[in-house]
């Protein structure tokens, strides 16, 4: 016979209010194999546990069950406090009464009959739990970082000086990201690149950092402390080793007329080229879509075409034949910061969901531009030398309009989220377009002005009282050619009449989206993802840098919207949550995992096939002198979540849940 | 093809040539126009602006009569009985609510739902035959396509075309042998019903619209509205007279245009009947004379 001892917590009013505590401790109370049963006002409280040790030493204690709130907030607690009075912390359990009970139902008598339901549920459900032991799994102590902007080098650094080797792998040539872009940064408006060079050359000059550059993850297996990666270290026709970056080959290169991506278009670069002259590493990549020697060879031309930069090369370290080559790291945990892409506001999108803006032309109208673009024409190193000049005919706009919100916060689009950074870089525009046009009128069309953070709000009203932006609070119905001019039809909807402006020059402040390709990296590592790709944390506030599986963080605007403080404050979080993971050389878990009875196991496998996570393994089973018996299935400790899927498959009953075994959840549904 | 015909109280009266013209072009595109027995007003302006309800069960009854009349689809050539039937439609089958309500107004049960035709869709499921009967040459006659506010939207009720950029006219057009321009008014609004009340504003309007047209190059305005026609066509003499611009821009019925690519009298399509003289735009595609009289 059980001795159970059942606790009632009345959470104050919580459930006291709704739930007659004492009535439901003493039907409890009544029931066979519980010995001990109390209600107290607060049993999360220091005496609230010392009742429970108390009662465990008293009565003799086997199993202790707590009528309280969810599981999720005082599990931890109360097993705790019954592993101190010496039982097995899975011989204690709770019985949700707050969330499930209390706080849903008016009428106290229901619910009271409600709550002796649930607490007698988990009561018959104790009678077979079993005492299990945590797990302990061995830690590979190495990270892995995906995407080399200003997260994934903050996260970098951070791992590496705490100790632990760290693989960055960048997918483009460089790392650096969308901040190497930037010109100046709010709210201090100090230079982007002036910040952020000497991070990336601590990157690659630092002995524990591993820099794969122009490079993807191609597959992941395994699990915390154990995953194994393939990376695509993919060809750039340069053998590294040989490389010294000393640009003669893009000197040289006779393409010189290729849309620069870093410039975002607004400029030209080589076939083989260097993104940006403080690139890390500093090594050039040759683009074979736009090369005329690879362009000869898919035409079949005999000759070899080009091959200038080949012939400049003094140290010989152009490889025209070179191939994609894969690599495999262990790691223990990995951190995904990959970053994000800007909305285009064009007709072809490539999601269901999203819709271009019709109304602004779907993006043909020239010197209608994004703000990365504004951000090329105003930074020293962009294609204008930082001078504000138009894209159509190079001349000064003296009147630009900027337009906050395009894309965010409009369902109508796909994209109801607010982007976050617009508000604060569309003030940020029109200082910098004041300092450098002293007579130019800058005027902003915004929903709300979101400028929370320190020194932010203080930095919008600088935009508007020193240099004389206009926010006109509405939105823009249309963008239409008007001459060389481009009409801007909107509305103040403070002063509640229509507005129409020829402006020189359009800025559009559009929404921010996960990097394309977010979703499928997502399917590697197990992370979900929401309905517009941001990858999910595990709780957005008490686990916001981690994901639901475990050992894998998210770090900077893969996650949300995000600017460069929070961007690095959750990067440093991760590499903290990281080296924390890593203080340990083996890594301790909760036991309630899938256990596969091998008497009875078939080998079926239907189990290996609905796991959602890859733990279902082989196992063969072999006779003392090593003959094969059978091939049946088998948990990875590390991998298994727990979730049941597998025991509810099943055909033969062979594989449990520890904790939740069928006997344990029949019993519990019998007793209802 | 047979279709349900709603010609409205517009095609009756101020939009006379409207009708002329579809029914001088029908036979050629096979088109059997079935009038609804009994039909009634739409109700725009005037009723959705003031009782959701009446503004559902008005064009609602149009709706059943149809059913009845075994009609699978109704054409409603002017884009504002278009968008009302339409509307009706679509609240029948997605608001449970307003439906039972509208069928106890009407002591009627909806029979099979009714697809609602703009004349923009049902010409653009003609392109073909459109382009296999246009025997006259308009010598690349440039025109500006004018879709005004409720031809294509809204777009989750008309599901057709592009809201914001559409081109289904365009199509049209070109399927007639016309050169359509590119312009950036297509979408504007002509000022609708406040012709008559707030006059002022419908020439402000249709000033931007006549001008961007001019602008672009073309030589006629072509329409799918009754309403959009009269506020640029009888309302174009004080348009003009107040942007101080003395260039007539003929605006055509999109109707009209098809039927003239297909050799039709201009007199049976109705041109003799607006109020900015067609005849110089006729000469230049060596189309039949109308006889113009000037109007006040």
């Amino acid at each position: 016979m059980s001795r159970i001892g059942v606790f009632i917590c009345h959470c104050g009013e919580n459930i006291g209010r709704t739930v007659d505590c004492a009535q439901v401790a003493q039907a409890m109370g009544e029931l066979p194999g519980v010995v001990h049963s109390v209600d107290y006002k607060y049993m999360c409280s220091d005496p609230g546990q010392a009742l429970i040790k108390q009662a465990i030493k008293e009565h003799n204690l086997d199993g202790v069950v707590v009528g309280a709130c969810s599981p999720h907030m005082h599990e931890k607690t109360f097993r705790k406090a019954a592993a101190s009075a010496g039982l097995n912390p899975y011989l204690c359990e709770m019985a949700n009464i707050r969330e499930h009970c209390s706080w849903i139902h008016e009428d106290r008598a229901e619910a009271t009959e409600k709550a002796k339901g649930l607490v007698r549920f988990i009561v018959e459900k104790i009678k077979y739990n079993r005492p299990l032991s945590n797990i302990f799994i061995p830690v590979n102590r190495r990270a892995l970082v995906i995407g080399g902007g200003i997260a994934g080098i903050q996260a970098a650094l951070d791992i590496a000086d705490g100790g632990r080797e760290v693989i960055l792998v960048e997918k483009e040539s460089s790392i650096g990201g969308h901040m190497s872009q930037l010109s100046e940064t709010f709210p201090t408006l100090d230079c982007s690149q002036c910040i952020l060079t000497p991070r990336m050359v601590e990157v690659a000059q630092h002995p524990r950092i591993k820099l794969l550059a122009y490079s993807e993850v191609e597959s992941v297996d395994g699990y915390i402390g154990n995953f194994e990666v393939k990376i695509r270290q993919k060809a750039r026709s340069i053998d590294v080793s040989k490389c010294n970056g000393c640009g003669e080959c893009t000197k040289n290169c006779p393409n010189k007329k290729i849309p620069s991506e870093f410039e975002q278009g607004l400029g030209f670069r080589t076939a083989i080229y260097v993104p940006f002259p403080q690139a890390v590493p500093n090594i050039p990549v040759l683009d074979r879509d736009n090369c005329a020697l690879f362009k000869g060879r898919a035409k079949g031309v005999k000759k070899q075409v080009c091959g200038k930069c080949a012939t400049v090369c003094g140290r010989r370290a152009i490889d025209f034949d070179q191939q994609d080559s894969f690599i495999t790291e262990k790691v223990g945990a990995i951190i995904v910061a990959t970053g994000y892409q800007l909305y285009w506001i064009g007709k072809e999108q490539e999601s269901e969901i999203l819709h271009g803006y019709g109304e602004y032309g779907y993006g043909t109208i020239p010197d209608v531009i994004d703000g990365l673009q504004f951000e090329r024409l105003a930074s020293a190193s962009g294609p204008t030398g930082g001078k504000i000049l138009r894209p159509s005919d190079g001349k000064e706009p003296k009147k630009i309009v900027f337009l906050q919100c395009i894309g965010s916060r409009d369902r109508a689009k796909g994209m109801e989220y607010c982007s976050k950074i617009c508000c604060m870089y569309v003030a940020k525009h029109t200082m910098l377009y004041h300092h450098k046009v002293h007579d130019g009128k800058a005027i902003v069309f915004y929903m709300d002005i979101r400028a929370g953070g320190k020194g932010y709000d203080e930095f919008v009203r600088r935009a508007i009282e020193e240099s004389h932006a206009l926010y006109l609070r509405g939105r823009v119905s249309s963008l239409t050619r008007n001459g060389d001019t481009i009409r801007v039809q909107g509305v103040d909807t403070l002063s509640g009449e229509p507005v129409s402006i020829d402006a020189d020059m359009v800025v559009l402040a559009t929404a921010m989206r996960p990097q394309p390709g977010i979703t499928s990296l997502a399917q590697k590592l197990s992370v979900s993802y929401d309905l517009h790709g941001f990858l999910n944390e595990a709780h957005p506030k008490l686990r916001p840098v981690e994901t639901n599986t475990a050992g894998i963080f998210v770090a900077g605007a893969c996650q949300a919207p995000r600017d460069i403080p929070d961007s690095v404050a959750m990067a440093s979080a991760t590499a903290s949550k990281v080296l924390g993971l890593f203080s340990n050389e083996q890594l301790e878990r909760e036991p309630l995992i899938a256990r596969v009875d091998r008497q009875t196991c078939t080998g079926c496998f239907h189990c290996e096939r609905v796991c959602p996570y890859g733990a279902v393994e082989r196992f063969e089973v072999k006779d003392r002198k090593g003959n094969l018996i059978k091939v049946i299935a088998e948990v990875n400790q590390g991998v298994c979540q727990g979730c049941g899927t597998c025991q509810a498959t099943c055909p033969s009953k062979s594989i449990e849940l520890d904790g939740f075994t069928d006997e344990q959840i029949f019993a519990a549904v019998n007793a209802l | 093809m047979k279709v349900g015909y709603f010609p409205g109280c517009s095609l009756h009266a101020t939009a006379r040539e409207y009708e002329e013209s579809l029914k001088a072009i029908a036979p050629a595109l096979d088109l059997q126009l079935e009038e609804i027995r009994d039909w009634a007003c739409c109700g725009a302006t005037s009723a959705h602006s003031t009782n959701h309800l009446l503004s559902v069960a008005l064009p609602a009854r149009t709706l059943v009569l149809a059913a009845r009349q075994n009609l699978d689809r109704v054409f409603a050539p002017c884009a504002a009985c278009y968008n009302r039937l339409a509307s009706a439609q679509h609240a029948i089958e997605h608001d449970k609510k307003v439906a039972s309500q509208v069928e106890s107004i009407l002591g009627a049960s909806f029979g099979h739902p009714i697809g609602v035709l703009s004349i923009a869709q049902l010409l653009s499921e003609m392109t073909d035959r459109i382009r296999s009967k246009a025997i006259v040459p308009l010598k690349e006659l440039k025109v500006a396509c004018y879709y005004g506010c409720l031809l294509v939207r809204p777009p989750e009720i008309c599901r057709f075309d592009d809201p914001e950029a559409p081109t289904s006219l365009e199509s049209i057009v070109t399927a007639a042998g016309a050169v359509p321009v590119k312009w950036d008014k297509a979408l504007e609004c002509c000022g609708g019903g406040f012709s008559l009340s707030r006059t002022a504003s419908v020439v402000r309007l249709g000033r931007s619209i006549l001008r961007s047209a001019k602008d672009s190059g073309a030589q006629a305005l072509i329409v799918a509205c009754p309403m959009c026609h009269s506020n640029l066509d009888f309302r174009q003499r004080a348009i003009n007279r107040s942007a101080g611009d003395d260039r007539p821009m003929p605006v055509l019925f999109i109707s009209q245009l098809v039927g003239l690519s297909m050799g039709l009298d201009p007199v049976r399509l109705g041109l003799n009947r607006h109020f900015v003289n067609p005849q110089p735009f006729l000469s230049t595609i060596s189309a039949g004379r109308v006889e113009h009289r000037e109007q006040a």
